[in-house]
């Protein structure tokens, strides 16, 4: 049994061909993970709460495409489906029951996302049933790979990142030069002040959560053709999701780009050097963050 | 002021519960056994990712209930059965299995529980001395393993042994006819993976002695992503893969290995591919995955092994599984040895059962065994062939002969220690 395979890690870092595809593999891995922790951490930054049950809009997402791909047979309604689909559900949710445990115990918002988890998975149960499902890739991807440089990265995984990498442009952007940006940012700092200047939060804070959802929904829809969609689903991308934000930073956007990339390359080099530990690496750098920086790489300082 | 009872049990009440626990606690529980119904208890998975184990046995067992009381019952006696849900925990699968004995009254188990459940149950069978048959653990110590041996505890599934002997006897043709030399393992990294990969590849080695392994994944169980594991393996060029992925995780890794073109860089064994489950659920399967038969109403090609396939598909609307035909199996066992032993007392069936040869259309002549030495199912039809995309899914499935598996697992079991 092969405990540690240094050699094979040394020799992918000199092969361009191994370093292409290894790359491109961790860069899929890491932008999926992406979508998923940067709605927790928006989540997070503006209202506040831990949301639990956020790996649920993910498997959300995946059977919304699924069934419009089923129904239309076009990729491009089936992702719009999966986004906007778990935008509504998002919106929803958080109007008619996050909304009324803001402020409270944490542990009451544990229980309520907690009581959704496996809500939501009963649903999902219940509609499309309990048996594993596959959407199948769509014709136009069904083709060789590229070989870039000796490596192989399937044309599929090269829109999945644009489409991940547009997804993180745009938000932060927007965020950060748009005036709903600066509404949210100050709806995020101080609630109170924005609420007294006339602005809707009840309306900002549905409006995040709805975003948040949607992201991790589209996640789930670009994943629909490569990962076979279950009940339960979204348990294991949530655990690694909250392993990005612990690494990149509680609320901070640039710290789940960061953080999703590093857990991506982290697992695709990983699995060469340390076949059997490459799980635990995950952890072992997260353990290193947090005894270094306990507020994460781009968390900002608690006073 | 006036005292009111309080609500809740009384003095008087609790006496008599009290009472009643006694004496049911004293009367074992064969004092119900002649009830004009009987009652068969069965735990098993009917939620979380492998609730399907547990779905397609209980309408396996129910298909061919109805038979057996639509024919009279057993002994004159309808068949209730009792299936509860252990939503594939062990230990709750143990207490289930306890709580039918002794509370609901049931005088026979079918154990639907994976292999880490059925070892709990069998704990529950060897302590109340109930007639138990497993039915879905192919975990190959179950039986094989003679610490393990009770009179009243059968198995009948396929066996992890028997899959490898016969997947390693057929790889090892293919590897020498078309000079595979270079190989890779891809595998959950759990007990089941691991064991049935080991025992793989031991016997591959074997019949092919030149066959060296060049890379090994361990992925973990349920994992939804295998693209990292998927590149490493094309990145160590192996001219042959082996994998024992099975149910979403094998229809995840066929998507995902498909995109980067692995299954036109070298020939792919997948044992667990053959499973109407996966078989169906696959948008773009590749042609010419090797793999076992799981269950397909093909082989054996008879016309009673195809008409048991549809008529499961007509009356469940998705054909059967593999813990499917071990479940109907294991009724029809049950039935056979009641008539034989014109009696439906636990201790005569498990007499008449042990060694007992019945007609069924999963052998592989048509009938099959329930080994006295072991008390496992042997003689059931298990060969490999290689897929196509639509149905019959593997239109050509070689048999594996038993006489082979028999000597092999012989030897198997003495290097075991369990003989």
């Amino acid at each position: 049994m092969i405990l540690v395979d240094l050699d094979a890690l040394a020799s992918c870092l000199v092969s361009p061909a191994c370093l292409v595809t290894q790359t491109t593999s961790g860069l899929i891995i890491g932008m999926l993970l992406f979508l998923v922790a940067v709605g927790l951490t928006l989540i997070f930054g503006v209202l506040k709460v831990v949301n639990f049950s956020h790996g649920a809009f993910y498997m959300f997402g995946a059977y919304f495409a699924m069934t419009a791909y089923q129904l239309t047979g076009s990729f491009a309604l089936a992702m719009l489906s999966g986004a906007v689909g778990t935008a509504i559900l998002g919106l929803i949710f958080e109007r008619v029951f996050m909304s009324r445990v803001y402020g409270r115990d944490v542990l009451m918002q544990l229980l309520v996302c907690y009581a959704f988890v496996l809500i939501f998975d009963d649903v999902v149960r219940m509609v499309w049933g309990p048996e594993f499902k596959s959407m199948g890739m769509p014709a136009a991807f069904q083709v060789p790979p590229l070989f870039i440089a000796g490596g192989v990265v399937p044309p599929y995984y090269l829109l999945l990142i644009g489409v991940a990498l547009a997804a993180a442009v745009v938000l932060g952007l927007g965020l950060a030069r748009s005036r709903i940006g600066k509404v949210i940012r100050a709806a995020a700092h101080n609630p109170g002040m924005v609420s007294a200047l006339g602005i809707n939060t009840g309306l900002i804070y549905g409006g995040v959560f709805a975003l948040g959802g949607m992201l991790a929904g589209l996640a789930g829809a670009l994943a629909a053709p490569v990962r076979s969609l279950t009940p339960g689903m979204g348990f294991s991308v949530l655990i690694e999701s909250f392993i990005v934000t612990v690494i990149g930073g509680m609320g901070s956007i640039l710290g789940a780009l960061i953080g999703a990339l590093l857990i991506g390359l982290i697992r695709s080099f990983g699995s060469l050097g340390f076949p059997l530990f490459t799980e635990g690496l995950m952890y072992l750098f997260m353990v290193i963050v947090l005894v270094s920086r306990p507020t994460g790489l781009f968390g900002k300082e608690v006073a | 002021m006036t005292r009111t009872r309080k609500p809740g049990i009384s003095r008087r009440s609790t006496l008599a519960l009290m009472g009643a626990g006694a004496a049911t606690l004293a009367a074992p529980w064969v004092a119900r056994a002649q009830a004009k119904t009987i009652k068969i208890g069965m735990p098993t998975i009917l939620s979380g990712r492998v609730a399907q184990l547990g779905t397609s046995s209980r309408n396996a067992v129910m298909l061919e209930v109805e038979k057996v009381n639509a024919a009279g019952g057993l002994a004159g006696r309808q068949i209730e059965m009792v299936i509860r849900d252990s939503k594939g925990q062990p230990q709750e699968a143990a207490r289930i299995a306890r709580e039918l004995v002794n509370t609901d009254g049931c005088e026979m188990l079918l154990d639907g529980e994976a292999s880490s459940g059925s070892f709990a149950v069998h704990e529950v069978a060897r302590d109340l001395g109930v007639l138990c048959i497993h039915t879905c653990s192919e975990a190959s110590s179950l039986t094989a393993d003679p610490k393990q041996h009770i009179p009243n505890a059968f198995r009948c599934v396929r066996q992890g042994i028997h899959d490898s002997i016969v997947g390693a006897g057929y790889a090892a043709g293919i590897a020498k006819a078309k000079g595979l030399k270079k190989w890779a393992t891809c595998s959950p990294d759990y007990a089941y993976g691991r064991d049935t990969t080991g025992e793989f590849v031991l016997y591959l080695k074997k019949f092919a002695p030149d066959v060296e392994i060049i890379s090994e994944s361990w992925p973990k169980l349920f994992q939804p992503d295998y693209t990292e594991v998927v590149t490493k393996i094309l990145q160590a060029k192996p001219q042959a893969m082996y994998s024992c992925l099975w149910g979403g995780d094998l229809t995840s890794y066929i998507d995902q290995a498909n995109i980067y073109a692995l299954f036109t860089q070298m020939e792919v064994f997948a044992v667990n591919m053959a499973d109407y489950t996966a078989l169906t659920v696959v948008k773009n399967l590749p042609k010419g995955i090797h793999s076992g038969d799981r269950y397909i109403k093909t082989f054996p090609a008879t016309p009673e092994n195809a008409a048991w396939g549809d008529a499961y598909k007509a009356k469940y609307n998705e054909y059967p599984t593999n813990w499917s035909w071990q479940n109907a199996t294991a009724v029809m066992f049950l039935n056979e040895a009641v008539k034989k032993a014109n009696s439906t007392d636990g201790k005569k069936v498990a007499e008449v059962l042990t060694g007992l040869t019945i007609k069924c259309p999963f052998g592989a002549d048509g009938t099959v065994t329930m080994r006295a030495d072991d008390r496992t199912l042997v003689g059931y039809a298990i060969g490999w062939g290689t897929t196509i995309p639509q149905e019959p899914y593997v239109p050509d499935v070689k048999a594996g002969d038993w006489k082979t598996i028999f000597e092999l697992e012989a030897e198997w079991k003495k290097s075991k220690g369990y003989t």
